[in-house]
């Protein structure tokens, strides 16, 4: 059972990803052409999944969907996981009175539902740009590393080899970088797989919202401007619903076949 | 106990005051000026001036920041830029039973949903049944709501043609759908635990004392084994009904409910920061305030809890 969700999770992600980067480009230029008397049309030969509202190709709108999916997901999980494994390493490393400070921080952020602050942020630009949203987004999704993080640095930091490097003289940013960081590496994989599904859920969310990039063809745009056509053309939303849904069913897979092999103190 | 509960609420009121600065300065630091985005790029800078010093725009930003807060102690959240006159805590009262009510009959239908199907899950342990309560909780974990809500519109007002459509939807009638959509997840969540919890208790030894002195199977599981998990339940549906609050802004726009996540979105495309502020810290607050509640009721009921803490 465990082999074969693995399996299912990686073929799934292999796919997205392949959606993702080569799929724009095998678009040809007329898929990502409006045409007013293509609008609303139903599935036909050529275009399994029709036309949306404004006469775009819906399977070519859900491939550029991807792009901006798989976007969104890598750069958020890269800069949160980055910045959020160094402030937990520090916090964890200096202790008492760095840790304290840092760690109110992260109980504020933690009481503070994710999605608002990330609404927030986005709230009052015009038309925010994707560079924004993975921004917003990481602001909210550094926590669960840093958490991570700091709690394997309060157990690493007392162990011999560390201490071992200190008797060395070696500098402290010296041992967070070269002992510390790469024995928590393991974890900050396994949780950064989950937090690309999180990332591409966050992303779609907002572009439902309709605060997300205009005309953009994320999937949750894609789905909250099908959900006003539903009873006409339900496609319209379904099929954006269902990649979403299965890519991030696929991710999530994927990271609990990883953390079964990388990190199994995690397993629940 | 009492220096436990005091440590709390002080814990909560940092962490309040601190999320409402973050909104605050978040707010005043993006780039993008409020009153050109209200009067249009085109404005005379007189309109400008003119407006800016009404709204307080003019003054340095901490000292914005001191009138905020001192408003904000009195329940003053500022005017709406757009209604002229229109308090942003009216505008919040008029629509926030509106959210209160999705949000509540989403926790009564996961509640009753996932009792059901978590005490039968457990009953019939590695049956069929218990597989496919499982699957389908599965599913409703990880769907997420702005993909449930369009498909339970699908399947019963396309497909099934059970309910009429949304639009004609009134009354109780038009809560039935967006209440499961904000409920499916916590239910989902819920059935699992129950599902566990109750495993777990019936295989004790006071189950079979229970048994063994000839009560109805009906009695033990619920009088004996169902009582002593409800503590765990209770704790996490508290817990959750924050989750819920700020849940209901997605599901607030799958159906056009009228609730203060609507009002937020509007705000947000019309660039009415002061709603936006606004609502953003009432259910920030709130959520806060809520956890703060389970926490301290939490404590009261299970003294364990209260001294693990201090």
């Amino acid at each position: 059972m465990r082999k074969i969700n693995f399996l299912i999770g990686f073929i799934v992600v292999i796919l997205f990803v392949l959606m993702g980067t080569i799929g724009p480009f095998i678009l040809q230029d007329r898929d990502k052409i409006p045409s007013i008397e293509n609008q609303l049309r139903p599935p036909e030969r050529g275009h399994p999944f029709g036309f949306d509202e404004n006469g775009y190709d819906l399977l070519s709108r859900i491939i550029l969907g991807a792009r901006i999916a798989l976007i969104v997901g890598l750069f958020t999980t890269l800069i949160s996981s980055f910045v959020g494994s160094i402030i937990g390493a520090i916090s964890g490393y200096f202790g008492r009175p760095v840790d304290e400070l840092i760690m109110r921080v992260v109980d504020i952020l933690m009481s503070f539902p994710g999605i608002l602050l990330s609404i927030s942020i986005i709230a009052l630009t015009q038309n925010p740009s994707y560079a924004m949203i993975i921004i917003a987004l990481s602001i909210t999704s550094w926590v669960p590393y840093a958490r991570l993080v700091r709690s394997q640095t309060l157990s690493l930091k007392n162990r011999d080899f560390v201490i071992a490097a200190k008797a060395m003289g070696a500098g402290d940013f010296y041992i967070i970088r070269r002992h510390i960081l790469p024995n928590c590496l393991n974890s900050i994989i396994v949780q950064a797989t989950f937090g690309i599904a999180g990332a591409i859920i966050a992303e779609s969310a907002l572009s439902f919202l309709g605060i997300g990039p205009q005309d953009s063809a994320s999937w949750g745009a894609l789905i909250d401007s099908g959900t006003q056509y539903l009873l006409i053309r339900w496609h319209l939303a379904f099929f954006p619903g269902l990649f979403l849904f299965i890519a991030v069913m696929g991710i999530n897979l994927l990271g609990d076949a990883l953390r079964d092999r990388l990190d199994p103190r995690l397993r629940i | 106990m009492r220096e436990y509960i005091l440590k709390k609420i002080v814990i909560s009121f940092i962490t309040i005051l601190g999320a409402v600065s973050l909104v605050f300065f978040i707010i005043h630091m993006i780039p993008g000026d409020p009153v050109e985005n209200l009067l249009g790029e085109q404005a005379l800078s007189v309109d400008k001036e003119k407006i800016r010093k009404s709204l307080g725009l003019d003054k340095p930003i901490h000292q914005q920041y001191i009138v905020f807060i001192k408003n904000l102690a009195r329940g003053d959240l500022g005017e709406s830029l757009y209604r002229k006159g229109q308090k942003v805590s009216e505008l919040i009262r008029e629509r926030f039973p509106n959210t209160f009510i999705l949000a509540l009959s989403a926790m009564l239908i996961s509640i009753s949903l996932s009792m059901g199907a978590g005490i039968l899950s457990a009953l019939k342990k590695g049956t069929l049944i218990d597989t496919t309560i499982m699957a389908i909780s599965g599913f409703g974990i990880s769907i997420p709501a702005f993909f449930l809500g369009p498909l339970l519109l699908l399947i019963f007002c396309r497909w099934l043609k059970i309910l009429p459509p949304p639009a004609s939807q009134e009354g109780v009638l038009s809560l039935v759908l967006p209440s499961i959509t904000l409920g499916f997840a916590l239910a989902a969540f819920l059935s699992r635990l129950i599902r566990s919890q109750m495993i777990e208790v019936l295989s004790e030894d006071f189950i079979r004392t229970a048994y063994s002195k000839g009560l109805s199977k009906k009695r033990v599981i619920f009088k004996h084994a169902f009582s002593n998990i409800l503590i765990v339940v209770i704790t996490i549906v508290g817990m959750q009904f924050g989750s819920l609050l700020t849940g209901a802004i997605i599901t607030e726009r799958v159906f056009a409910w009228q609730g203060i996540g609507t009002l937020m979105i509007e705000a947000i495309s019309k660039r009415d920061y002061p709603v936006v502020q606004g609502t953003i810290i009432l259910i920030s607050s709130l959520y806060v305030v809520i956890n703060l509640c389970v926490d301290i009721i939490y404590a009261l009921i299970d003294p364990r809890i209260r001294y693990a803490k201090d």
